[in-house]
This record gives C-alpha cells, structure tokens and sequence, in this order.
C-alpha cells in the first residue's frame, strides 16, 4: 500500500513474533455485531500520477485570483505572498512536528510563536498575544467567552452590526452554549441603549464591513463605562496606518490573520490572533509560548502558563483549544520579518492610494458611498449601486472581473451595498477596467 | 548557544521585501484621508532584516525542530504517521489556495465537487448520515458536536444538564463539555482498562445528555461492551459522542455508526495524515446520524440544477462555529489521501497501525510494564513503575530517548495509568525503525541501573536541554518588549 513500508517477509516476522496467523486475530475485541462485513464503498485508489492528474483538473474548474482581477474582501484579502514565505515554513520540520510539548526537540517553532506573538502585540499596541486560533471569526468568540468568564454576573455581549457576519454568527454560537446572548446594535446611539449592567463585552469591528474605521473608539468608551470589556477586531494590515486598539483602551484585540502572508485558501486554513493587556493575560485560550533558561544557563522558549489549558485543566481551562494554526501564525511571523515595518506600511497605503482612486472614479458613475460619502476609509469601502449588484457582478464575472461582494446577501439592512477591496495586487489599469465595464453595465 | 530570535539581526534601516516606494504614490498622503486622531504614530516594532537574513534565520530554526520527515515520533493520541508530500503540493495549487471565500458558488465548482466526495467518503468510512467540514480542529468537531446534542434533546423538550467522560478521556472532553455548559461527570475505568458498565448504569440519569467516547480509547484498548454502553446511553435518554482522535484503528472494520454513536468527529491530521504544523492546522469534520441532520452548522452544500452551491438557510442549525466553509487547505490533503487509498488501502492502514503496535508492545513488553494483559489497537500505554522504583521516572525516560534520535512517546497521560508512556508508531513505520526503538529502550532500561544521573540529566546532545519551566511560569516574558525591558 501507498505509504505502508513492510515487505511481505516483514508482515510474517511480526506476526510470528505476536503467535498469529493473520491480523483478524487482533480485530477479535471487536463486537461480532458491530463490525463491518463488507468492504468500504469508496471510490478506486489512484496512483500518485492518476491522482496528481485528477486534482490538477478539479483545481483548474475554479476560477483562481490570478486569472482575474478580484475586488472581494471582507477579512480575506488577495495580498501578495512573497516566495519565501512558502519556501520557509514549507520546511518538513516545521511542517510535521507537532505542539512544542517537548522543548528540547521543538525550539524551531517554539521561538518562531515568540517573535509571531511579539510583533502582533507591537501592531494591536497591546501587552501580550497568544500563539493563535482557528481563524478571525473563531477569535471574536473566545473574547466573548473570556469577557463571560471574567464578569460572571453579567450575561449578554454586544456588537455593532459592522462586524463581519460570520464573527457575529460564531459569537452567537459560542455565547449561546453557555447561556449568554449576544444583541447587535445598529449604530453607536443604538449601542449607547444596549449597553448595561449586563453587558459583559462590547465587540467593535476596525476597519468594519463598511470600512468604517471611526466607531471604535466610543465603543471601547461605551464599555468602560458600564464596566464591560471592549474587544476589537481588527484586520493587521490596516493597523499599519491606524492607531492600534490597544493604545485606544481595548482590552482585547483579535482578528483574522490571513492579510498577512497567507494564501486565500477559500476561506481557510488562515489563522485568528488573540492579544490582551497585562491584567488578563492568565485568562488567555489556548497556547502561550515564554522565555526559559535551560539548565546550562542558555535561553529559550516553553509553552508556558499551561495551568489555563485543557489538558492540564480539563473542565475548568480557560477554553478547550488544542490544535491552533501554529504553521499559518508562522507564514505571517516570515511575512512579517521580510516585509518589515516600511514594507506593511507600503502594502497598506499602496492598496488605501489605489482604493481611494477607484472610489473616485466609482462617484463620478452615480455611485455612491455609503454610510456617507465622507467617512473616511483605508482600502475597502462599500457603494450603493444604482440597480441590482448581483446582475452587475454577473455582468463583471462575464467580462473577466470578480467585482464586489453584495452586502445584502449578509445582511438585509444592506441591500444593494457592494463591498469593494483594493490591495497592492490590484493596478490602475485594474481598476480603470472595473470602471469602464460598471459604466458599459448602467449605460446598457 | 541562546537560541535566535529574527528581531537581534535587526539593523536600522535594513529591507527584506520593498512594494511600491512612497514616491510611487502620487502625493497620496493619508493624512488626507484620516482623522488625525485615528493616524498611527508608535512604531509598527516589526524587525529590518534583508530577505537573506530571514531565509538564514529560520531554516536555522526548523533545524531545531523535529518532524515526522526527521525521524520517528511515537507520539501516542497524536498520529504522527508520514504526511504525503503529493497533498502538500495539491492544496498549493491555485485553483485551491488562490481561491477567495467569497466568489459565486459557479466559478468554484472543482473545489465543492471535491468537497461534497470527501463529504461523502467521511460519511461512509464514519457511518454516519450527514457531514460538516466546517470545525477547524478536533477540540472544535467536540464543541460543534455537543452543541448539536443539546439543540436537538432541547427540540426534543429535554433540559438535559451533564455529560459523562471516562476519567482515561483527552482533556479536550470535559473541556468541551464545560463550554457548552453542561456539567461534567467523570465515568471511571475497570480493571481491564475499560468503561466500567456497572458504575456507567448507576451515574446515568433524566439528567444524562450523553457520553463522549474515545474507542479505541486512550490506552489504545477498544471498549468490548460499547454495545452494552451504547444501550445504557440510549435507555437513559442520552445520546453518545465518539472522538475520533483514535479512528486510525478502525478504518474498514468497524465504524462509530454500527457501535450505536449518534455523533463523530474525526480528526484529519490523525487519520487522514494532513500535516500537524508544529500545533496545527488540523481539521475536525463532524458526522452525525439522520435526526441530528438539522442541527449541523450551515452553510450546507447541496447540489443544485446548475451544479453544487452553498445553502445558507439556517432552519434549526445550531449557527456557525467558524468563517465561511472549514479549514479547505486541509481538506484537500485529506481528499487527495482517501483517494490514494481506497476501501482497500485504508483497511491495510488500520490493520498495519494495530499490527505495529502489537508488535512494538509485545517486544517492549520485557523490560516494561503493560498494565493491561491485552491486545492493544493503533497505540497501547506502558506503566514505569519499576523503572520509578528503580530511580528513573516516565519523564527521564522520555527525556533521554530524546538522545537515542527519537521523539518521545506521550508522558503521563492518560491519567488513569501511573508513570505512563503513550506509544503510537502508526503503520507508516518499518519492522527495522520499530526494532531500533527497542533497542533503545532496552538501552535506557540498564543505564537505570548503571549510570542513573544520565537519564536525571538528558537529554545530553540537543541544542538545548531541560529548562526550569516553574520559573518561566512565575514570570512569565511573552514578547521581545518584554525581554528587552521596552515594554511602556
């Protein structure tokens, strides 16, 4: 079989070594009525040539970002990757180990999740972060669940409604399973209402859904004003440009890494980062890694405060994360050491100078920004298009563009919303065609 | 040597990868487009390094590390078998990874066909009804799982409160459990490792909303009355949860749907060999029998006239447990692995994991302590008692086959054994790398007796060796600002 090294020889020495005739012998313990008499209905093994074949074809009947300009953005961002990312932590050591139990074997990754969470607490200026969760969606939840815990009396979080809807969604999942509920307010004056002396979070999404980058700050207000944590998510390119939610009173800062040298992947495996100020460090999910002296006085790292996790807390750890996406955590770490601080900031206006262009351009057709004209955004924004935006994106995808997402699939307060992201893969001549083909489409 | 970190080669004004240059931008300024107050101002803290810098740094980093393509990892519950380097190369193809979660369903068909198979392939190896690819990890199919327990015993009129796991349980078990609000209890063990039936009748209740299950568990022996506990379960108004962590036992023998398990979650970086990523991504699909179908998280993909799409009608879905559609990187490594094998392939696989561990216990089984006369499945637990009598606790142990070449087995757990070493070769190990692990630990068992302090101090030849991780728990420094004392 495939990856199966024994020889025939070497099936039969072992199984003499065990006194069997045959390896039934050791399925004997199971069942007679619970195991299976017949084979798996499973299609045909393939070679490795058949099926290097099959998968080239199933992945050619996608449509890929490379063949086409995108606009869609809403967390995933088609940034560019630079080669050795890939070429690094496609390294087999990294690749297949597992979670750094064993220090003495693991200080690759081990030293590699100190500087990842050492440059995400720089960018989210906050006091530490963790070595990473599932994805962005999945970070806002434990936030919740953090801010449930540490305010046990209290059992609602709120949100302003720019939030991605699948975190809000994974919010509601998480905070229902322990009997808490989750209202999401549609402005800050509606927030303002919401808020009480239940509310144990206030969750702000900057940049938001609309691009909006300037509720946060009264949000986090808000909730220190009713004595709730303020968690804010965040997407790490834009805090390149914006000033970090840490240094704006947030307790908690997550977000979905994928910006930074992550491929799309449709949607994952990307990663979420989790950073907090200093007074709810022992409250953070899943794996921390800290500095260690071994014992001939030498520096390096342990997976650290391991009294909150699952495996030593069982029912009273602080989340039951075990698996995290250590290896997605380490592309971003090499992005975010070959791109530097001048590179992020480069990546960041580069896409904000291009999306600025193509919103003026956009106003110049009829349409118009929303939730004003005047907000100011980074490099996503959302127009109201005059007709329908699904008709004009299958008018765009006709023509070769993956255009805007249509908001109002999410949410229906959103209806004929169209969602563009501009990154620094995105040319003027991109955009200039986007343009001509929205004025071939309302001029048709 | 202390070990290197990326942010000590930095040099001021140092550049890895340039994008456009300021000048490029027009005058664009965004302080234009900001308010002042929203503009950053302190430094992004992020290192200046050339690119030859970074390539240097962390290929000296993975060099540190260990991996399943550096040597053999008998890390028990963990399934470190060989991870095929052909589903690497599958999921980094462009029409996988260039691919953006929110395009119409139409431009993505390749990738939904293969999803809806490998839907399919779980279905049956799991014999189960109906799969979610959505949970990212196994801790995360637990979660998905549970939840769906108790939407459904709600919808069935029942407030049930606790969930019962084996005290042998991965921690991820009760820790689940609590999220998802229920109480936990804990079932003990017998004396031939497995559920104790008697106490099982006894803690079960109105209250009882289910049993998570791990079979094989986790000193590898499979649960021989797992009908009878199945009835047990059910008769009480329960519905039974099986981990998957141990499924690469089972696979074309026995399926959690014929043992009478009404959920699974199966953990693709075990059985379906995706790689582990020094902690992850795994992926942790969750099957469940027909009446739990409503209850599984949406969007779910159902085939349309015009080929596959995406269904984001929620009806009684208990919502969502992450963003868009599951960890698909992973996904396609395990599609392109239940495509390499096959009915067939998959049985030799399991049948090859339990012959291996069979092997390796018997041949251990001379110099340490099995503590349950029986056939083992893919993993089996040894007991050092004599060896901790003899001066040498599970951990030196474990610490000085660090020395031998190998990584160690799992230690200490499960909990219900004392001094326990977890072994799991897997069935992508050779009869001769088995037969220099028992040497090894032939080896280490009389240097108990002849040099003791070489175990207390190992391992010897590693970059680094045992750290006092009391101390980095009392004061705890978890960035580089921290280390260098610029924290504000």
């Amino acid at each position: 079989m495939r990856y199966i090294p024994h020889t025939p020889d070497e099936y039969q020495a072992m199984m003499d070594t065990l006194g069997i005739q045959s390896v039934d012998e050791l399925f004997e313990d199971i069942p007679e009525k619970a195991r299976l008499a017949r084979p798996l209905n499973l299609e045909d093994a393939l070679n490795e040539m058949q099926l290097s074949q099959h998968l080239m074809r199933l992945s050619s009947e996608n449509i890929n970002v490379n063949e086409v300009p995108s606009f869609l953005g809403g967390g995933y961002y088609d940034r560019y990757v630079p080669a050795a990312v890939g070429a690094l932590a496609f390294r087999g050591e990294f690749v297949t180990s597992y979670t750094p139990y064993q220090a003495e074997l693991s200080q690759g990754t081990l030293a590699a999740i100190f500087e990842f969470q050492s440059m995400i607490q720089s960018l989210t200026g906050t006091y530490a972060a963790q070595a990473s969760m599932y994805d962005g969606a999945s970070a806002v939840g434990e936030a919740a669940l953090l801010s449930l815990g540490q305010l046990r009396r209290r059992n609602q979080v709120v949100a302003l409604r720019g939030m991605h809807p699948d975190s809000l969604k994974v919010v509601e999942t998480y905070v229902n399973a322990r009997g808490s509920s989750l209202l999401v307010a549609d402005s800050l004056d509606d927030l303002e209402k919401k808020v009480g002396d239940q509310t144990a979070a206030v969750l702000a999404q900057y940049p938001d859904m609309l691009g909006q980058v300037t509720l946060a700050q009264k949000a986090i207000e808000l909730a220190h004003q009713v004595g709730a944590l303020a968690v804010v998510a965040s997407d790490p390119v834009a805090l390149a440009l914006l000033k970090p939610p840490g240094e704006m009173g947030a307790d908690i800062v997550v977000g979905e890494g994928q910006p930074l040298g992550n491929h799309l992947n449709y949607g994952g495996p990307t990663f979420g980062y989790f950073a907090v100020q200093k007074a709810l460090v022992r409250k953070i999910p899943g794996r921390l890694v800290g500095v260690a002296q071994d014992i001939e006085g030498r520096r390096g790292f342990v997976l650290t405060l391991q009294a909150r996790e699952q495996h030593i807390r069982r029912e009273k750890a602080t989340s039951n994360i075990c698996s995290n996406h250590s290896l997605n955590a380490l592309m971003a770490t090499i992005y975010m050491a070959l791109v530097g601080s001048s590179g992020l900031r480069e990546v960041a206006l580069s896409s904000a100078q291009m999306a600025h262009y193509l919103e003026r351009r956009l106003g110049e057709l009829g349409l118009v920004r929303e939730p004003s004209p005047a907000s100011p955004f980074l490099y996503e924004f959302a127009m109201r298009v005059p007709g329908d935006v699904d008709q004009l994106n299958r008018f765009l995808l006709e023509r070769g563009i993956l255009g805007g997402f249509h908001l109002g699939r999410f949410h229906d307060a959103w209806q004929g919303l169209w969602q563009l992201a501009v990154t620094e893969r995105r040319t003027q001549e991109d955009c200039d065609r986007l343009v001509e083909e929205v004025k071939a489409w309302i001029s048709r | 040597m202390d070990i290197p970190l990326i942010f000590e080669k930095s040099r001021p004004g140092r550049r890895g990868v340039r994008f456009l240059s300021p000048e490029s931008l027009d005058g664009f300024q965004i302080e234009e487009h900001l308010p002042r107050e929203l503009i950053r101002t302190t430094p992004l803290g992020l290192p200046e390094v050339a690119e030859n810098d970074v390539v240097r740094h962390y290929t000296e980093l993975s060099t540190l590390n260990y991996g399943v393509d550096t040597g053999f990892y008998p890390l028990g519950s963990c399934t470190m078998k060989y991870n095929p380097k052909v589903n690497d190369w599958a999921a980094s193809l462009p029409g996988f990874a260039d691919v953006h979660p929110l395009q119409p369903d139409t431009t993505v068909q390749g990738l939904l066909k293969l999803l809806q198979s490998l839907e399919d392939g779980l279905k049956e190896i799991s014999g189960m009804d109906a799969v979610s690819l959505q949970p990212a990890a196994g801790a995360h199919g637990e979660l998905t799982g549970i939840l769906m327990i108790k939407a459904y015993l709600r919808d069935q009129g029942e407030e049930r409160t606790t969930i019962l796991v084996p005290d042998s349980a991965h921690g991820t078990n009760p820790a689940t459990a609590a999220m998802a609000g229920f109480e936990v209890r804990v079932v003990p063990s017998n004396a031939r490792g497995g559920v104790d039936v008697d106490a099982l009748r006894n803690m079960v209740d109105h209250t009882t909303a289910g049993l998570m299950l791990t079979n094989p568990n986790t000193l590898g022996l499979f649960e021989e009355d797992i009908l009878t506990i199945a009835d047990i379960v059910h008769q009480a108004g329960g519905l039974l949860y099986y981990d998957g962590a141990n499924a690469n036992a089972i696979m074309g023998r026995v399926r959690p749907g014929d043992m009478g398990f009404d959920v699974v979650h199966l953990n693709l970086h075990k059985t379906f060999s995706t790689p582990h990523g020094g902690g992850g991504p795994g992926s942790g699909p969750v099957g469940v029998t027909r009446r739990l179908e409503p209850y599984i998280p949406y969007p779910r993909l159902r085939q349309g006239d015009d080929g596959l799409y995406w269904d984001y009608t929620p009806g009684k879905s208990i919502g969502k447990v992450r963003s868009y559609f599951g960890n698909v990187g992973v996904l396609v490594r395990a599609y392109a692995y239940l495509r390499s094998h096959g009915q067939e392939g998959l049985k030799a696989v399991s049948e090859t994991a339990v012959l291996n561990a069979n092997y390796l216990s018997k041949r251990l089984a001379d110099h340490y302590r099995t503590p349950y006369d029986r056939t083992v499945k893919h993993e089996f637990v040894l007991s050092l008692t004599g060896q901790k009598s003899r001066g040498a606790r599970a951990l030196d142990v474990a610490k000085r086959i660090i020395d031998y070449g190998f990584y160690p087995p799992t230690v200490y757990f499960p909990l219900v054994v004392d001094e326990a070493l977890m072994v799991e070769p897997t069935e992508t190990e050779s009869k001769e790398t088995l037969d220099r692990f028992v040497e090894a630990m032939e080896t280490i068992d009389r240097e108990i007796d002849q040099q003791p302090e070489v175990l207390h101090e190992a391992p010897h030849h590693t970059v680094v060796r045992r750290f006092d991780e009391a101390e980095a728990a009392r004061h705890p420094i978890l960035t580089w600002q921290q280390l260098t004392g610029e924290e504000s």
